[in-house]
C-alpha cells in the first residue's frame, strides 16, 4: 500500500496514462495485423522467415503471437499503474478472498 | 475395437464428465446463475472463455476454410483473435468494475434508459440465436457421421446434455463444464495435428512444421504446396483472392464483432477483480491461440494430403490421377454423407481435381483431356476427415468426434445462458415485473434457458434456409450495435441516451439492410453479391465496420445536440475507470 500523496497523482493523470498506454498497444495491434498482414503483405512476402513468406507468416501466426504479448503487457503495466496511484483493489474490499475458488 | 464403439466410448465418457461437473456446481442464487458468483479463477475463466468462444466453426470449419482459401483465410485467424486485444484493453476491465450481471444492463444503466436496454436485448437475442443454430447443426453433423444415428436423434442427445448442465448449473455449471470441454477439444485438435506434422515434415510442432521442409526433401512445405496447387490451376496457397479493402474490412468487422459478442463479454463478469479481468483476457487468448495457430498448419497439410491422394502421379500424365475404383476408405465414408462427391466428366474412371473456373488454365486442362473438375468437396469435412486421410489410428478419430461435440456444446451453452439471462434479468426483472423475488427470477432464468434450448434444437434440426447465410449478421450486428455503445459508454461522458439509441439503431438497421440486400433472407437477394455492386468494395461480411462508423458518428452528433447525461451517470462512468477506490 503506497498511498503516495503527490499532487500529480490525480484522476486525470491516471486516466491519461491509461489512455496513452492503450493507444500505444492499439498502434502495435494495428501495425502487425492490418499493416504487416494485409497492407504490406506483398512487400514483406519478398522476405523469407524460415519456410514462410514473412507477410503470410504475420497474417497467419505472427499477429496472433503479438496480440498475446500485448494483452499480458497491458495487464502487467496497468497493475503497476494501479498500485502507483493507489487505485488497486487490494486495499479496497477484500474481493480477492474468493479467488481461491479454483 | 472398431471405430464406432471407440467413438461411443469417447463421446459417452465426455458426457458423463460434463454431467458430473454440473451436479457438483449447481447454481443456488441468481448471482451463481448469471455470473458464477464472481468467484471464477482468472485462469479457469480464460479456459472457459476459450471453449465458449471456439465453436463448431472454429473446430470444424476454420482449418477447412484455410485449406481452400490459403492466405485469404487469414481474415478469420486475425479477426477472431485480434478482438481479444480490444476486449482486454477497452471493455473487460471496466465492465467488470461496473460489476452487475448482463451487457444490456450496462447499456441500460449507462444510458439511463429502458429503451436503450431493450434495443440491446434485441441485438443480443438476434446475435445469439443465429450463432446457436449453427452450433446445434454442428452437433447433429458429428453425431450422424461418427455415431451413425440420425441427425435428429443426435440433436436430441446434445440438447439433453446442454439442458442438464445449463439449466441446473447456470453460469456456474457452464463455466466448469467449459473448462473440461476446453481440455477435450484442444487435445482432440492438437493430437492429429502433431501426428500429421510429424508425418509430413518430421517436426512434431504443427506451428513450426508449417514453416519446415517436407520430410526427406529440401523444399519447404509451403513452397511445395504453392507449386502443386498452381499446377492444377488453383491460386497459390500463400496468395489471396480478396481485395485489400475487403480483407481489411472483414478482419476489422470480425475483431470488433468478437469484442461485442455478449456471451464472450459476460465471461469477464465472473472473475473476482478488475485486474483478473485484464489477465483473464490474456489467458483466454493464450488458450485460443493454441488452436488458432495450429489451424493454419492443419489447413495447409490437409490440402497437401488431399491433392497428393488424388493426384499421385505427374499432372497431365495418363496415369497421374487416382483411379476412382482405388479410392481410399475415407473417400467412401464421406461420399455416403454427401459431403464429398465425384462425377466422371471425361469418362476415364479417374478423379481430376483442378480449378475449372480459371480461364488461363482451361487450355491446359483441355490438352490433358480433362472435361471439368470432377470432385466436389465440402470444406467442413477437412478437420473431421483429416485423421482418416493421414491414416491415423481409430482412437484419434474418436477423439476428434468428442472434440467437435465439446466445441459445439460449450458455445451453445454460453449462448443459451446470455439469452436466458437477458430475458429473465433484463426484460422480466427490470422492465416487466420489477417486484419479482430472487427465487422466482432464478426459476424464470431456468425456464428461459429451457425454452431457448428447444428453439435452438429446432433451428439446428430444420434450419430455415437463412441460417447458413446469416452468420455474417452476428458479427456485423455486434460490431455495428453493441460494441460502439459499450465503448462510448466507458470512454465518453458526453454521449447521452438519445445519441446512444440513435447510434445503435443506425448501425443495426444499416448493417441489417445491407446484408439483406445481398444475401436475401426471406426473399431473393435484391442485388448480386458481387464486388462491383458492393459499397466501397466491402462485402456483406465486412460491412459491420461501416455500420460501426455510422454508429459512432450518429451517436456523437445527436449527443452534441442534446444535453449531457445526468450527473449520477457521469459519476458511474468516472467510477468504472478506477479498479479500486476512485481518485478525485
Amino acid at each position: 500500500m503506497n498511498n503516495k500523496t503527490k499532487a500529480d497523482l490525480t484522476a486525470k493523470s491516471y486516466w491519461r496514462t491509461n489512455l496513452r498506454l492503450v493507444a500505444m498497444c492499439l498502434a502495435i495491434w494495428f501495425v502487425v495485423s492490418y499493416g504487416f498482414g494485409i497492407l504490406l503483405v506483398e512487400q514483406l512476402n519478398q522476405i523469407r522467415f524460415f519456410g514462410f513468406k514473412l507477410g503470410f507468416w504475420f497474417a497467419q501466426q505472427g499477429s496472433i503471437f503479438t496480440f498475446l504479448i500485448l494483452i499480458f503487457f497491458y495487464a502487467w503495466r496497468m497493475n503497476r499503474l494501479d498500485r502507483e496511484y493507489g487505485v488497486d483493489e487490494n486495499d479496497d474490499e477484500k474481493m480477492h478472498d474468493a479467488e481461491t475458488g479454483s | 475395437m472398431d471405430l464406432r464403439t471407440m467413438t461411443y466410448l469417447a463421446v459417452g465418457a465426455s458426457f458423463v464428465l460434463y454431467i458430473g461437473i454440473a451436479i457438483v456446481s449447481r447454481a443456488r442464487s441468481t448471482g451463481d446463475f448469471y455470473v458464477a458468483g464472481k468467484h471464477v479463477n482468472p485462469l479457469a475463466n480464460g479456459m472457459a472463455t476459450a471453449a465458449d468462444w471456439m465453436s463448431a466453426a472454429s473446430f470444424i470449419s476454420m482449418a477447412g476454410l484455410i485449406a481452400f482459401l490459403g492466405y485469404g483465410g487469414s481474415v478469420y485467424l486475425m479477426g477472431w483473435t485480434g478482438g481479444y486485444v480490444l476486449l482486454a484493453l477497452l471493455l473487460a476491465p471496466y465492465l467488470r468494475k461496473y460489476g452487475k450481471f448482463t451487457v444490456p444492463e450496462f447499456i441500460g444503466d449507462r444510458y439511463y434508459s429502458n429503451a436503450a436496454r431493450t434495443v440491446a436485448v434485441i441485438c443480443l437475442i438476434f446475435i445469439s440465436f443465429t450463432y446457436v443454430a449453427g452450433q446445434m447443426r454442428g452437433v447433429g453433423i458429428v453425431f450422424s457421421r461418427f455415431l451413425e444415428v440420425p441427425v435428429g436423434v443426435g440433436l436430441l442427445i446434445g440438447m439433453g446434455v446442454v439442458f442438464f448442465y445449463a439449466v441446473l448449473g447456470g453460469m456456474k455449471g457452464i463455466t466448469y463444464t467449459q473448462v473440461a470441454q476446453y481440455c477435450v477439444l484442444i487435445f482432440a485438435y492438437t493430437v492429429p495435428a502433431v501426428f500429421i506434422a510429424l508425418q509430413l515434415t518430421g517436426n512434431p510442432i504443427p506451428q513450426a512444421g508449417l514453416g519446415s521442409q517436407v520430410a526427406g526433401e529440401s523444399t519447404y512445405l509451403l513452397d511445395k504446396l504453392d507449386s502443386i496447387v498452381t499446377d492444377l490451376g488453383f491460386r497459390a496457397f500463400t496468395e489471396g483472392n480478396k481485395s485489400t479493402v475487403d480483407m481489411f474490412a472483414i478482419t476489422l468487422a470480425l475483431m470488433v464483432g468478437t469484442a461485442g459478442l455478449p456471451h464472450v463479454i459476460v465471461r469477464f463478469f465472473t472473475v473476482p477483480r478488475v485486474s483478473d479481468a485484464r489477465k483473464s483476457a490474456g489467458y483466454a487468448l493464450l488458450f485460443i491461440a493454441i488452436l488458432y495457430t495450429t489451424a493454419p498448419a492443419v489447413g495447409a497439410m490437409a490440402r497437401y494430403n488431399l491433392i497428393n491422394t488424388l493426384q499421385p502421379g505427374e499432372v497431365g500424365s495418363e496415369q497421374g490421377n487416382l483411379e476412382y475404383q482405388e479410392r481410399p476408405q475415407w473417400f467412401i465414408t464421406w461420399e455416403e454423407t454427401g459431403l464429398l462427391g465425384y462425377t466422371d466428366h471425361n469418362g476415364d474412371g479417374r478423379i481430376q481435381y483442378y480449378d475449372d473456373t480459371n480461364p488461363e488454365y482451361a487450355p491446359i486442362a483441355e490438352s490433358y483431356g480433362w472435361k471439368g473438375n470432377e470432385l466436389s468437396v465440402d470444406r467442413d469435412i477437412m478437420v473431421l476427415a483429416n485423421p482418416e486421410i493421414a491414416q491415423l489410428p481409430n482412437w484419434v478419430i474418436a477423439l476428434v468426434a468428442a472434440g467437435g461435440i465439446a466445441a459445439a456444446l460449450s458455445t451453445a451453452a454460453g449462448l443459451l445462458l446470455v439469452i436466458s439471462s437477458s430475458i429473465s434479468h433484463d426484460l422480466l426483472k427490470s422492465i416487466i415485473m420489477p417486484g419479482i423475488s430472487e427465487k422466482h427470477e432464478l426459476a424464470a432464468g431456468r425456464i428461459a434457458a429451457a425454452v431457448a434450448i428447444v428453439i435452438a434444437g429446432y433451428l439446428g434440426y430444420d434450419p430455415p434456409g437463412f441460417v447458413a447465410q446469416v452468420v455474417a449478421f452476428a458479427f456485423g450486428l455486434a460490431a455495428a450495435s453493441l460494441f460502439p455503445a459499450i465503448l462510448m459508454g466507458i470512454f465518453s461522458k458526453r454521449i447521452n441516451k438519445e445519441g446512444a439509441i440513435a447510434g445503435m439503431l443506425t448501425g443495426l438497421i444499416f448493417t441489417f439492410s445491407y446484408i439483406l440486400v445481398f444475401k436475401g433472407v426471406f426473399f431473393e437477394p435484391l442485388r448480386d453479391n458481387l464486388p462491383v455492386n458492393w459499397l466501397l468494395g466491402i462485402s456483406p461480411e465486412g460491412i459491420g465496420v461501416v455500420g460501426m462508423v455510422l454508429n459512432f458518428i450518429v451517436a456523437t452528433v445527436v449527443s452534441r445536440l442534446g444535453d449531457a447525461p445526468p450527473t449520477e451517470v457521469q459519476e458511474l462512468v468516472e467510477n468504472i475507470r478506477f479498479p479500486g477506490k476512485r481518485l478525485a
